[in-house]
């Protein structure tokens, strides 16, 4: 195990850490299954934490002229590049840090909030170019699946099926057409030390991850998956239940790529049939029983090929 | 048409237009926002903290009994605590107009 | 005093840079600036410069670089050229609304289509209005002076500074070049204090939305700063003239004391052009050629009393600015003398676009046709010179 994980503590229910890294007052929509995730994120991290935000949802509500609702030092520079900002970051730490210009050993972590639209589609290339270099890092991407910000346009992380604006369920083609981008095969063959997949529903397992991912020197990518009432069409409140029944259904299985191994958390081997998950969001109400059945032969054949890799690259 | 005014005099703000305020979202009234406020049972509530670790809005605190209280300055009325309760002890009921 | 060594400018850049103690260098390499990340890389790698050297992946990714180190309180460097600045330029407004003295070296090149790697001052000229303090440079001397200016200048002022030197013309040649002391370099660079930085323990927000509310203040507020900065550049080039006895000016003047006529250009071919002055003034011609040096903040009064009496003006522009006014500098130039008393009559030429080449017999014509125009009012706001019909 690496060295660095062998100091690792988890959090339980019962032992919750109290810092709260966001205050509220902010402009999230009621339910928002986004702004969840991101505050326990902080929390796990602690205050001694640089936070970078990529233009979004979770940059906008939380930063309204002449309030922030940042309690960490936080930086919002464009859409695709926050990555890069963490990699100027990381290395202005290291190098104050190594001329004495910074007191104290105590490590500051360097965190990255961006959606789906800054990680999947526009700020790829920066995302794979701070991996590459090695920066310590945690990268979290906070995916809900479509441009929420500017109005639910699609993304390359938007599902097959999909209901967005770029791709609406028209007469002739009902949704998105392609299959949501493997974002996590993609970072692992990057060969980072540390990458998981998490989700709000499981707030210990999502907190774990996140102060593993600080821990690890070196980058660290944590794909969580988001549920966004307004731009899903789901009602406020079901956001957890949503984001449940996408783990129990294998939509989003939740896993751990450590040093190349794949550690599967939440074995799912009697899934919900994926219906349960569709028929709470209207993003996927029209969808034909054609559709419904692809869909059910495709999650099942991925959450395969994850078993597949566990086996082959397991512990 | 009403004017557009600025905000502050352009001399006040500090350069970049930075805010050394972590936080300060904490004076803003989100608590205005709902249709439906949550209402615990004490009798059903086992302290477990689900409702305060799953409120996207940061609105519950522990109380010196262990329960948690919602902060109504703040609260949206998403549901979301009252959804997840294990208990079932918090109970959505719709503000008075 | 140092030693003047003969040294290809990049490389001179390079050490100057490296002299300031930078602590953060994003480098991404595009002709003509390669020589200058290449030797920086060398220099880190042997251990001679203490800084973190980051190879990114875009010139886009180098200013995300630079201002991410910025925000952090570190100093920074980068270099670029052409499709590069062209690449990252929603950053260069970012970097200078978001106060952070960033200094970039910009070897000018010309911009694509058609593609080109040889010089010409269209990439400057497409960031005019990005709120970034300018310099250019004529020569090696002039380039490493500039970027210890540079450094002191975008530290006080907190504003990102570019110093443009012309790419191949300027960044590979070689020539004698006398870095400064060390303890002088200490003395007139001292090291970074940001008052306002990324740091745990004093937490800010940057970046921040501009509602209708408040962005009209915000960029009032960079407007002022910028203009202020001038004090600051000047104040910068006097103490530098008492540590080295070399002395700058924003508008560099070559016999304009008497001139009738008058030359304006930037860049390196300011060179030349001061041999054609000299072979007109033997001819008995009252000529004069003048020199922006600093680009940004414009230096209108400077330059409305460096033309005194001229009656016509030729400005040389190093890029296009397709069907409007005139070129770049022609536009600018035009509008400042538009604000003054001084009606001097402007002809605005365009050469030596992507490298080509233009000589003294060259800058001779221009300034021969200038004195036609006193009394002929040219027909046209600009004209690209010595294109092949």
């Amino acid at each position: 195990m690496r060295e660095e994980l062998k100091r690792f503590k988890g959090f339980t229910l019962k032992n919750v850490p109290e810092y709260e890294g966001f205050a509220p007052g902010h402009r999230a929509c009621q339910g928002c299954g986004t702004v969840l995730p991101l505050r326990l994120a902080l929390k796990a991290l602690g205050p001694n934490t640089i936070a970078v935000s990529a233009t979004g949802c979770m940059e906008i509500i939380s930063s309204p002229f002449p309030y922030t609702s940042w309690n960490v030092p936080w930086i919002h520079v464009a859409f695709e590049n926050a990555a890069s900002v963490a990699s100027g970051i990381e290395a202005a730490i290291k190098a104050l840090r190594r001329k004495g210009k910074i007191r104290g050993k105590k490590k500051i972590n360097i965190v990255v909030f961006a959606g789906d639209g800054a990680t999947f589609d526009i700020g790829l290339q920066f995302l794979s170019g701070a991996l590459e270099r090695g920066h310590d890092f945690v990268y979290i991407c906070l995916d809900n699946e479509a441009y929420m910000n500017t109005g639910v346009q699609r993304s390359a992380a938007t599902p097959y099926g999909a209901h967005t604006t770029t791709s609406p369920a028209g007469k002739k083609i009902k949704g998105q057409v392609t299959w949501k981008k493997n974002l996590m095969g993609i970072v692992v063959a990057h060969n980072i030390p540390y990458a998981a997949t998490a989700s709000p529903a499981f707030p210990t397992d999502l907190m774990n991850k996140v102060k593993k991912a600080a821990l690890v020197n070196g980058p660290a990518f944590i794909h969580v998956f988001s549920p966004c009432p307004t731009g899903w069409g789901c009602k406020p409140e079901d956001s957890i239940k949503v984001a449940k029944l996408a783990v129990e259904t294998r939509v989003f299985p939740l896993y751990e790529v450590i040093d190349g191994k794949y550690i599967i958390n939440r074995k799912v081997d009697k899934p919900k049939p994926v219906e349960e998950y569709l028929k709470l969001q209207r993003r996927f109400r029209h969808l034909t029983p054609e559709q419904i059945s692809y869909i059910q032969e495709r999650v099942n054949q991925e959450y395969e090929k994850l078993l597949r890799l566990a086996e082959c690259f397991g512990e | 048409m009403p004017k557009h005014e600025g905000l502050v005099s352009w001399k006040k703000l500090l350069p970049g237009m930075y805010l050394d305020t972590p936080g300060n979202s904490r004076e803003f009234k989100t608590g205005d926002w709902r249709a439906y406020r949550p209402v615990l049972d004490k009798e059903k509530c086992i302290k477990c903290g689900m409702c305060y670790i799953f409120c996207p809005d940061l609105c519950y605190t522990k109380d010196e009994e262990g329960y948690y209280q919602v902060d109504l300055y703040y609260c949206k009325g998403c549901g979301i605590c009252a959804a997840n309760c294990p208990k079932g002890a918090i109970t959505m009921v719709l503000e008075e107009a | 005093m140092g030693k003047r060594i003969a040294k290809e400018v990049s490389i001179a850049i390079a050490d100057a840079v490296a002299q300031c103690k930078v602590d953060v260098i994003a480098a991404y390499p595009i002709t003509p600036q390669t020589h200058i990340v290449e030797h920086l890389a060398e220099l880190v790698n042997n251990g001679e410069l203490d800084a973190e050297y980051i190879p990114v992946e875009s010139e886009h990714a180098a200013m995300s670089a630079c201002i991410g180190a910025s925000a952090a309180g570190a100093r920074t460097f980068t270099s670029t050229a052409a499709q590069g600045l062209l690449l990252m330029y929603e950053n260069l407004f970012i970097a200078s609304a978001l106060r952070l003295p960033i200094v970039m070296v910009i070897a000018n090149r010309a911009v694509s289509a058609p593609i080109s790697i040889w010089n010409d001052h269209s990439d400057v000229m497409s960031m005019r209005d990005a709120g970034w303090i300018h310099t250019f440079a004529e020569n090696g001397q002039e380039a490493v002076d500039l970027i210890y200016h540079a450094y002191r200048v975008a530290e006080k002022t907190l504003l990102p500074v570019a110093v443009n030197i012309d790419g191949f013309t300027l960044s590979h040649v070689v020539e004698p070049v006398e870095l400064m002391d060390q303890e002088l370099v200490d003395k007139f660079v001292p090291p970074l204090k940001m008052k306002y930085k990324l740091d745990p323990k004093k937490p800010i927000s940057i970046g921040a939305i501009g509602l209708p509310e408040i962005y009209t203040e915000a960029k009032k507020a960079q407007d002022e700063a910028l203009k202020a900065s001038y004090r600051t550049i000047m104040a910068s080039w006097r103490e530098f003239e008492k540590l080295t006895g070399r002395r700058y000016q924003p508008v560099e003047t070559y016999q304009m004391e008497d001139a009738e006529v008058a030359l304006m250009i930037m860049g390196s071919l300011a060179e030349t052009a001061m041999n054609a002055i000299n072979r007109l003034r033997k001819k008995g011609k009252k000529v004069g050629l003048l020199r922006f040096r600093l680009w940004r903040p414009f230096p209108h009064r400077d330059f409305i009393r460096a033309i005194g009496k001229v009656k016509a003006l030729a400005v040389v522009d190093r890029a296009v600015s397709h069907c409007s006014t005139g070129g770049p500098v022609g536009i600018e130039v035009r509008s400042s003398l538009y604000q003054s008393n001084k009606r001097p009559k402007v002809v605005n030429f365009i050469a030596g676009l992507s490298g080509r080449d233009v000589t003294v017999d060259d800058f001779e014509e221009m300034l021969e046709r200038t004195y036609e125009a006193i009394s002929k009012r040219p027909k046209v706001p600009y004209e690209i010179y010595g294109v092949k019909e």
